[in-house]
């Protein structure tokens, strides 16, 4: 038994580096400091295993080897005129900068997770920037923490206890007392209100429920920390937060530029926007302009919503606007563990963070036309390379019918609803897990993965397999170059 | 039976989160996405109960999936449906020219349904069809 510490957590975009994975033999038998997700990816990623290549011969998919899946996937990638390469988030730096070489090579289209989750939020930050900071930063100096149409307790379970309201910064407190303190008062609220009914005293039935109203203002102390959530539900993370703004569904961008009216001290004639009350803004628009050092991080609920693109450009302009009164900042809550970093190589190399198109032989990047949703709407591509993703769990319906109407080749370590429609599977490693690599935070902070055990045998790297691909891909093009070539001869 | 006009949000859900970890084809992941959070008087409204089979209709298509409380409530008018292979058959597409499909705030309406829950691997035969699944023939369309 032996014990890997300060293991970076695959998962999501915290990538905590915190984590000890206990190994017995090559079989991970605990893992400790991991939150509900990263706990179960430690615990189950090798039970629905893809163990061999395979390729599909008449109809079904059937056990090949390696060399010849590698063999039909430059095939088919050769032979398209307009492939697809996407995925990429849930790999490493290194796999996604031979991914980029891929594409070029056979002038496909490169996107990745983005394009359906924070790709907006990048298409605002290139209109109007982004006033950004390290997550560090945050756990010892934000004072006003604003959830913004994101669910960390389900999605990020561990950002509020590493990064903001639970963590115990150099100059703020972490909050777990104040909340412990609520819901033993909430807990016992609950227990007198049963006693009351069931007792039938109006009179004290009425002092409790009173009491709830008044309750509300104790957390708002001003030397303390304070956590917003703005979201369309009560969503968990709600519950632990002192102020929650229920807005409509597809209003967030009414609500972000009343903020911005209210921060200009203008008055607004109505009573409420988007389903909330003015008075409510007033209250938060103060709290915002009154903080020492403030953040909002906003989830896909902004992203997917109505607005989109429109409803980042307001939070990132009343961001912009709140630092005229004091340091505001904001930040997306990225899914994967390593979108962030798909989006630093793609730019590195190619100058653009996702979609991707090559087919002209340079660069080209036109979100909305190069992006992949939008190309599989259209019906323009003619083959797919799928890698660390799983598209036909994620995309809408009308995306996924023609993802698989042409050829299919998925690059997988596990059995996902996209390997079982594919042409070719070939099975890979766990990066984080079974392979080493690099990965960015969503604060774009790099971070390496580990590799802590080994790899079932037949499954290899993401970034070996995609170099099988390539130099198949240039074998095939350098023999029909030679063969035109000896009939012009 | 009676119909309701929700708004249907998607989203992550701790359980989805975990249980896609353990794998996709596995029973957890499909009891923890193939649900339909509603607010309970809204539940009354229709007269479903808590596990009962609901169906979800769009103008992108329709689903059957299980009906459970929300405990994320009060919250009329909406229904929440966990990222998946279900809720995608119902969301929207369209990108508005940027990239991102509409997966939130998808007008709806909700009916109680004797219709059974399908699979995964029905999803994948009956909605993207065409091709066998792991090996086995595909036998219904």
């Amino acid at each position: 038994m032996r014990k890997v510490s300060a293991v970076v957590c695959p998962v999501c975009g915290c990538c905590c580096d915190d984590i000890e994975v206990i190994v017995d033999g090559n079989t991970i038998v605990d893992v400790v400091n991991a939150c509900a997700l990263g706990a179960s990816k430690f615990l189950n990623y090798n039970k629905h295993r893809q163990r061999r290549p395979m390729v599909r011969k008449g109809g079904r998919l059937v056990e090949t080897s390696l060399e010849e899946a590698v063999r039909r996937s430059a095939e088919i990638l050769v032979e398209a005129s307009y492939p697809i390469l996407y995925g990429w988030s849930s790999t490493s730096c290194e796999a996604i900068r031979v991914g980029l070489e891929l594409a070029e090579e056979v002038g496909g289209v490169i996107d990745n997770t983005s394009t359906i989750c924070h790709g907006p939020s990048v298409l605002a930050v290139q209109d109007v920037g982004l006033s950004g900071c390290t997550l560090g930063q945050i756990r010892h100096r934000a004072d006003l923490i604003i959830y913004w149409g994101c669910n960390p307790w389900s999605a990020h379970p561990r950002h509020m206890e590493r990064y903001t309201a639970l963590t115990e910064g150099r100059f703020q407190r972490s909050l777990w007392r104040r909340l412990l303190l609520r819901f033993y008062t909430d807990s016992m609220r609950k227990k007198m209100l049963r006693v009351a009914e069931l007792s039938l005293i109006k009179r004290l039935l009425d002092r409790i429920k009173a009491g709830r109203a008044e309750e509300a203002s104790y957390t708002l102390r001003r030397e303390e920390r304070k956590v917003v959530v703005v979201d369309v539900r009560r969503t968990r993370t709600a519950d632990l937060a002192d102020y929650f703004l229920r807005v409509e569904p597809g209003k967030d961008y009414e609500v972000l530029q009343a903020l911005r009216a209210l921060i200009r001290d203008e008055e607004l004639d109505v009573d409420e926007v988007g389903g909330i009350p003015v008075e409510s803004l007033e209250e938060l628009a103060d709290l915002m302009i009154g903080c020492r050092l403030g953040i909002i991080f906003f989830g896909v609920g902004l992203t997917m919503s109505e607005g989109k693109i429109r409803n980042i450009d307001a939070a990132i302009s009343l961001t912009r606007d709140l630092n005229r009164y004091t340091k505001f900042l904001i930040m997306p809550m990225r899914g994967h563990f390593n979108v962030t970093g798909a989006n630093i190589v793609s730019t590195w190399q190619t100058g653009y963070p996702y979609a991707v198109d090559f087919s002209q032989g340079y660069p080209r990047y036109n979100p909305g036309e190069t992006s992949v949703v939008d190309i599989l709407l259209r019906g323009d591509s003619d083959a797919a390379l799928v890698i660390a993703s799983d598209p036909v769990a994620t995309f809408p319906r009308a995306a996924v019918k023609s993802l698989v109407e042409n050829p299919l080749i998925v690059i997988t370590p596990d059995v996902t609803p996209t390997s079982l429609m594919a042409d070719v599977v070939l099975p890979s490693t766990f990066v984080g897990i079974e392979t080493a690599g690099t990965t960015y935070r969503m604060d774009h902070v790099p971070l390496p993965l580990k590799g802590v055990v080994e790899p079932p045998e037949g499954c290899l790297p993401d970034e070996e397999l995609l170099k099988m691909i390539l130099r198949e891909v240039r074998a095939i093009k350098g023999e029909a170059a030679a063969s035109t070539a000896l009939v012009k001869a | 039976m009676d119909t309701l006009k929700v708004s249907l949000l998607t989203g992550r859900t701790v359980n989805q989160g975990k249980w896609k970890e353990l794998g996709k084809l596995s029973r957890e992941y499909m009891e923890s996405v193939a649900v339909c959070e509603m607010d309970p008087q809204d539940m009354r409204r229709v007269g479903l109960r808590e596990g009962r089979n609901v169906k979800v209709t769009t103008r992108f298509g329709s689903v059957v999936v299980k009906a459970v409380k929300s405990k994320r409530g009060p919250h009329p008018g909406k229904v929440f449906i966990p990222y998946g292979p279900w809720s995608n058959i119902v969301v929207d597409p369209e990108t508005d020219g940027t990239g991102m499909p509409s997966l939130k705030g998808v007008e709806a309406t909700v009916e109680p349904t004797e219709e059974p829950v399908m699979s995964l691997e029905k999803i994948l035969m009956r909605c993207y069809g065409g091709r066998s699944l792991g090996g086995e023939e595909r036998t219904d369309a």
